[in-house]
C-alpha cells in the first residue's frame, strides 16, 4: 500500500513538477495502483475515497509513523532540494504561472499553515496577473481561488483563507478613486499585509494564552498543532513550570512529535494512548487543542478523538481551550458528525484487516460549542458564540 | 454595505473590540430612557427598611431598591457594610451606582448582570467597562448588552430586573413572596410616573437645547408604545371608548393572563359587518382586512404582515392630505388609527409591529420637497420593496440555506404549518431529495392537515400525528425544522404554542432543532416566558370538539364561574434547545441573533 512508505513525499515533490492534471477524474479506475503511477494525482490521491489532501499534507508534516520515518521522509525531501525559491518565479522561466504550483510549493514547508499558503499563491496571483481592468483582476482572483478550493474540499481553513483573502483584498473603498496601476499595488500591498498578519497570528495567540497558564499545571494536548505547540513553547520559554499530557493521536500518531519537540525544550511530558484520555482526566487542569476550522455554531472540527476530549473534560469541570487563528474561522455549521463533506484518512493497523470489516477512516471529527469553555485567537480571547459574531461581520 | 461598516475590516486584528459596543457613546448620557432610570434611581425611598414590608407603600422596597440595595445584592461585602452603616453606606449619585454596579458585574461574570438590567443602565456598564478596561483579559470578554432598549421594554424589564435581584438578595427572599397583586400595580404605577417625570424632563431639556432637536424626536419615534396592560383598568376604559369594534369581556377571565385581552368570541363579527358603512374614517382595505383577521381567514405570521401592508398600499393611494396639514404628520396619525384598529379584530404579531415601523419611518423619513403624489408613489414602492426583499426574497434564501441541512434518508419533522418549513421541503422534494415527513399537529387549529395535504399532493412520504405522540416518533427523526412567529434578542423562538414542547423533546433526543425566520421578524425585546406577552384564543374551542357530541363533557359547565378555559396561541421556547436559526443572513446560532438585529436594524428600517 503506497501510504506505508514515505515515498508519497517523493511523489509530491515529482508531482510538483509534473504539469498539474486538473482533472482527477481521468485517474479514477485505479485499482491498485503502484506508488508511482499516483503521482500525478497527488492534489487529491484519492478522490474516489474522499482521502483527505489536508490530512495528507499534516501527516507529512507532522505524523510519527515510524522510528526512522521521519528520517527516511526528509532523505526524500532532501533528494529533490526545495524549489520553493524558483516557484515564486516561475513565470520569469517562461513557465505559465499556475496558482496550484504555487500554493504546492508554499504548502511545503511545515511551518506554514496551508491558509497561509493559500494566502500567498493569492497574492503571487495578482502579481503575475496581466489584467487590465479591476473586473479582471477581481475574476481572475475568483478563478483562482476556486481552483484552490477544488483541489482540496476537505480544508477548512483552505477554504476560508480565500474567503478571507478575497474579503480582506477586494473590500478597499479607496481602489474605486485610482488608476488601475495604483490600485493594483494597493491590492497587493494589502495581500501582502494579510499574509503577514496571519503569519503574526500565532505569535498573538501563544501571548494571549499565557494568562492562562499557571505554574504547576497538568495540560493535556491531543495531536500536534503548529499554534499550540507554538503556546507551550512560549510558556516554557516565560519559565512556567508546567507538565503537558500528549496523546498518541492515531493515525498519524502526530502527539509522539508533538512530545518530541516539548522533551527538546525540557518540559516533562507524559504520552498517552487516545483511550488514556479518561484514565487521566482528574490530573490535568486544562485541555489544549488546536483546530482545523472553527465553525460558524462556534464549534470546532479538529483531528479525530478531539470530541471526546471535550465530552470527557466537560463531564470532569476540566477546561477546554482552543487555540485557533482567525483565519480558520469558516462560514459552515454542521449539524452533527455526519453532517460535514468527509475527509477520510488511510489507518494503519500494524496487522491486515480483513476485507469483511469495515474501518472508520473519517479525519476529523465536530466538537460542539457547548463542551468548549474558550477559543484563542488572534481577535482575542473569544466565547464560542462571538465566533458567529465576528463571522457575520467578517462575511456579511 | 461597505460604508456601514466601514471601519470593520481584518486590518486591525489585536485592538479589536469583541462583543457589542457599536451603540453611539451619546446615548447613554442623554435621552428619554436613562433620564427615566436616574430619576428613578436618585429618587429612592426614604426609609428603607426590611423589617417593614409595607404593602400599601407605593414605593415599596421591595419593587424599587435604592441603590445600595442592588449593589449590596451583588457583591456580599457590600452588603455587609450597609447593613452596619445603613446611611452613609448608600451611595445616591448615579455615578457611583452603575460604578458598583460595574464592579460587581465585573465579578459575577458581566453577561448575566448587564442583561439583567434594564436596557439604559446596562449599556452604562458597558460603556465604564470599555472605558476603564485596564486588565487586558478585559477589552477582550464579551460583554453582551443589547443597548436601546424601547422604553416599554425596558419598562417591563425593570420590574424584571427588580425581581431577578431580589431573587439574589437574602434579605428580601421573604418580602418577595408577599408581593402582591396591588404591590406589583403600585410598582407599575411608579415606574410609570417616573417615566411621566422623565419625559417631561426631556422634553424641557430638548426645548431648552434646540438645536439636537430633530435626534430627539429619532430617538422617540425608534421605541415603540409599552404594550397596553389589560388588567389596568383605567386604561382599558379609555381604550374602550375609541374603539370601533365593541367587545365584550369574557366573564372568566384566567387569573394569571389577565394583563392580556380576553373577549367574548362570535360578537364582533356581525356588529362590524352592519357598520360596514357607517365606518367613515376607516379605509374599506384596512377594515377588510380587519375582518378577515377576525374571523381567521388570514392567519400565519407572512400572511397577515403582507395583508396589512398591502391593505396600507391601497389606503395610502386613496388618501390625500386635508387642507392646512401635512402629509407626513396626518399620514402617521392616519396609519396609527388603522393600526389601532387592526389591534382591536386581533392583537398584532411583532413581525407586523416591525413592519409598521418601518412603514411610519419611511413616512416619517419622506423629504419636505416631495409633491402628495411623488410621496405616495414613494410610500407605494417602498411597501413593494418591502415585501418583496424581506418576505419573499428572504424566504427563498432560507429555502437555499435550509435545503443543504436535508440529505437523502432524512426524516424531518415539523410542527403546525409554517409557510417557510413548507417551501424548503417542497424545495428538497424538488431537488430530487429522498426523504420523509413527519407533520406534527395539535388540536383546536389542526393546521398541520394543510400542510400534509399540500405535501402528500407534491408526492412526498408524510407521517401525520398528534403533538401527544411526540415522544414516540421523535427517535426515528433526524432533524426537525420550525417555524417562528419572531425570534427575540436572547434566542428565544416565540411561536405556535406547542413549538417549545417539540423542540424540547427534540432537544432530549439529540435531534437538531432548525428555526426557520425571516429577519425581518427578529425582535430586540427579551422574553423569558410565554405569559407576560401571548394572545389568548378562542377558549371555547379548547373545551368542545366540534363534530363530537359524545365527548362534549364540558357542554353544560362552560359558564361555570369556577372554570377558566385558557386557550394560548404562542408559547416562547428557550435558545438552549435550539441548534440554528436559518434566516436570510444565512445560518447562525440562536445567540446571534442580536448581531443581526443590531447589525441590520437600520436597514430594516430605511432600507
Amino acid at each position: 500500500m503506497w501510504w506505508r512508505s514515505p515515498s508519497f513525499i517523493l511523489d509530491k515533490q515529482q508531482s510538483d513538477t509534473v504539469p498539474h492534471q486538473r482533472n482527477p477524474r481521468d485517474t479514477l479506475p485505479l485499482p491498485s495502483p503502484p506508488p508511482f503511477s499516483m503521482a500525478d494525482t497527488l492534489q487529491n490521491p484519492n478522490p474516489e475515497n474522499n482521502i483527505s489532501a489536508y490530512y495528507q499534507t499534516r501527516a507529512a508534516h507532522h505524523a510519527v509513523v515510524t522510528g526512522d520515518w521521519l528520517a527516511q521522509a526528509q532523505a526524500a525531501i532532501g533528494r529533490d532540494p526545495d524549489d520553493s525559491t524558483d516557484t515564486t518565479v516561475a513565470t520569469v522561466a517562461g513557465k505559465p504561472f499556475s496558482v496550484i504550483d504555487e500554493f504546492n510549493s508554499w504548502r511545503k514547508q511545515p511551518e506554514l499553515a496551508e491558509a497561509v499558503a493559500a494566502i500567498r499563491a493569492l497574492a503571487a496571483v495578482i502579481r503575475n496577473c496581466q489584467a487590465t481592468t479591476m473586473m479582471e483582476l477581481e475574476i481572475e482572483l475568483k478563478k483562482s481561488s476556486d481552483s484552490l478550493k477544488s483541489g482540496d474540499t476537505t480544508s477548512i481553513s483552505l477554504t476560508a483563507g480565500c474567503d478571507l483573502f478575497m474579503r480582506y483584498v477586494t473590500r478597499t473603498s479607496a481602489l474605486e478613486y485610482e488608476d488601475f496601476d495604483s490600485a493594483k499595488s494597493r491590492l497587493i500591498e494589502r495581500a501582502e499585509k494579510f499574509g503577514e498578519i496571519s503569519c503574526k497570528a500565532r505569535r498573538i495567540i501563544a501571548m494571549l494564552s499565557q494568562d492562562f497558564i499557571f505554574d504547576g499545571c497538568t495540560i493535556l494536548v491531543h495531536g500536534f498543532s503548529r499554534v499550540v505547540f507554538e503556546v507551550l513553547k512560549t510558556a516554557a520559554q516565560s519559565k512556567k513550570l508546567f507538565r503537558v499530557f500528549c496523546t498518541e493521536g492515531r493515525p498519524d500518531r502526530s502527539g509522539l512529535r508533538l512530545s518530541n519537540e516539548l522533551a527538546k525544550l525540557d518540559v516533562p511530558v507524559k504520552l498517552l494512548i487516545d483511550s488514556a484520555v479518561a484514565y487521566t482526566m482528574d490530573e490535568v487542569d486544562m485541555v489544549f487543542v488546536g483546530a482545523d476550522g472553527v465553525v460558524e455554531s462556534g464549534g470546532i472540527i479538529n483531528m479525530m478523538g478531539t470530541f471526546q476530549i471535550a465530552l470527557v473534560a466537560h463531564s470532569m469541570n476540566k477546561p477546554v481551550y482552543v487555540a485557533a487563528e482567525s483565519y480558520k474561522f469558516a462560514r459552515l455549521y454542521p449539524l452533527d458528525q455526519k453532517d460535514m463533506v468527509p475527509a477520510l484518512c488511510p489507518i494503519d493497523f500494524g496487522v491486515p484487516i480483513p476485507s469483511k470489516v469495515e474501518v472508520e477512516t473519517s479525519a476529523r471529527d465536530y466538537t460542539p460549542p457547548q463542551y468548549l469553555t474558550l477559543l484563542f485567537t488572534d481577535l482575542g480571547v473569544l466565547t464560542p458564540s462571538v465566533v458567529s459574531d465576528e463571522l457575520i461581520q467578517l462575511y456579511l | 454595505m461597505d460604508a456601514r461598516r466601514a471601519p470593520r475590516t481584518v486590518s486591525d486584528p489585536k485592538v479589536r473590540k469583541v462583543g457589542f459596543f457599536t451603540a453611539p457613546p451619546d446615548r447613554s448620557l442623554s435621552g428619554p430612557p436613562d433620564h427615566r432610570i436616574f430619576s428613578f434611581l436618585t429618587s429612592p425611598p426614604p426609609v428603607v427598611d426590611n423589617s417593614s414590608p409595607s404593602a400599601g407603600n407605593s414605593l415599596s422596597p421591595v419593587m424599587i431598591p435604592p441603590p445600595r440595595h442592588s449593589s449590596a445584592n451583588l457583591s456580599p461585602l457590600r452588603r455587609d457594610s450597609a447593613e452596619y452603616f445603613p446611611p452613609s453606606a448608600s451611595p445616591t449619585s448615579p455615578a457611583s451606582f452603575s460604578d458598583d454596579v460595574a464592579a460587581a458585574a465585573m465579578g459575577r461574570g458581566a453577561v448575566a448582570a448587564s442583561s439583567s438590567l434594564p436596557g439604559g443602565l446596562g449599556f452604562d456598564i458597558a460603556a465604564l467597562k470599555s472605558a476603564a478596561s485596564s486588565v487586558p483579559a478585559s477589552g477582550l470578554t464579551t460583554v453582551s448588552v443589547v443597548n436601546n432598549f424601547p422604553i416599554g421594554i425596558s419598562e417591563k424589564g425593570g420590574g424584571v430586573a427588580v425581581e431577578m435581584q431580589n431573587d439574589q438578595s437574602t434579605r428580601s427572599k421573604s418580602l418577595k413572596e408577599k408581593t402582591t397583586k396591588a404591590e406589583r400595580r403600585a410598582l407599575q404605577e411608579a415606574q410609570r410616573a417616573a417615566k411621566a417625570a422623565a419625559k417631561a424632563e426631556g422634553v424641557a431639556a430638548s426645548e431648552k437645547k434646540g438645536g439636537d432637536r430633530p435626534q430627539e424626536k429619532d430617538r422617540k419615534k425608534e421605541v415603540p408604545q409599552p404594550r397596553m396592560q389589560y388588567d389596568d383598568k383605567s386604561r382599558v376604559e379609555k381604550a374602550k371608548r375609541r374603539a370601533v369594534v365593541k367587545q365584550t369581556e369574557a366573564r372568566n377571565r384566567v387569573e394569571l393572563f389577565r394583563h392580556l385581552p380576553q373577549y367574548e368570541r362570535g360578537t364582533q363579527l356581525p356588529e362590524l359587518e352592519s357598520k360596514l358603512f357607517e365606518l367613515d374614517p376607516m379605509h374599506p382595505a384596512v377594515y377588510k382586512v380587519g375582518l378577515q383577521y377576525l374571523s381567521g381567514d388570514i392567519c400565519g405570521g407572512n400572511a397577515r404582515c403582507i395583508a396589512m401592508l398591502q391593505a396600507f398600499q391601497e389606503a395610502i393611494k386613496d388618501y390625500s392630505t386635508p387642507p392646512e396639514k401635512t402629509l407626513a404628520r396626518d399620514l402617521t396619525a392616519k396609519i396609527g388609527s388603522y393600526v389601532s384598529f387592526l389591534i382591536e379584530c386581533r392583537p398584532l404579531s411583532i413581525s407586523m409591529g416591525n413592519a409598521i415601523r418601518f412603514l411610519k419611518n419611511r413616512i416619517a423619513k419622506l423629504p419636505l420637497s416631495l409633491s402628495e403624489m411623488e410621496a405616495k408613489t414613494n410610500l407605494h414602492s417602498d411597501i413593494d420593496r418591502f415585501i418583496n426583499e424581506k418576505i419573499i426574497l428572504a424566504d427563498k434564501v432560507i429555502v437555499k440555506h435550509a435545503v443543504t441541512k436535508i440529505s437523502d434518508g432524512d426524516v424531518l419533522l415539523t410542527y403546525g404549518s409554517s409557510s417557510a418549513v413548507e417551501m424548503v421541503l417542497l424545495h428538497a422534494h424538488e431537488l430530487g431529495k429522498q426523504f420523509r415527513v413527519v407533520v406534527v399537529d395539535s388540536r383546536p387549529k389542526l393546521e398541520g392537515q394543510l400542510l400534509l395535504r399540500r405535501l402528500v399532493g407534491k408526492g412526498i412520504n408524510c407521517t401525520y400525528t398528534h403533538i401527544n405522540a411526540i415522544s414516540y416518533i421523535m427517535h426515528e427523526v433526524t432533524r426537525v425544522f420550525l417555524g417562528a412567529s419572531s425570534v427575540l434578542s436572547n434566542g428565544t423562538v416565540y411561536s405556535r404554542v406547542g413549538t417549545a414542547c417539540v423542540a424540547m423533546v427534540a432537544h432530549s433526543f439529540h435531534v437538531p432543532v432548525l428555526v426557520c425566520c425571516e429577519a425581518y421578524k427578529f425582535h430586540e425585546r427579551v422574553q423569558l416566558d410565554s405569559i407576560c406577552s401571548n394572545e389568548l384564543g378562542d377558549p371555547d374551542v379548547i373545551s368542545q370538539v366540534r363534530g363530537r357530541e359524545d365527548i362534549n363533557f364540558l357542554d353544560g359547565s362552560s359558564n361555570s364561574a369556577i372554570l377558566q378555559l385558557l386557550n394560548l396561541i404562542y408559547d416562547a421556547t428557550p435558545s438552549d434547545y435550539v441548534s440554528m436559526i436559518i434566516t436570510d443572513y444565512g445560518m447562525v446560532p440562536p445567540t446571534s441573533v442580536p448581531v443581526i438585529v443590531r447589525e441590520y436594524r437600520r436597514e430594516h428600517l430605511w432600507i
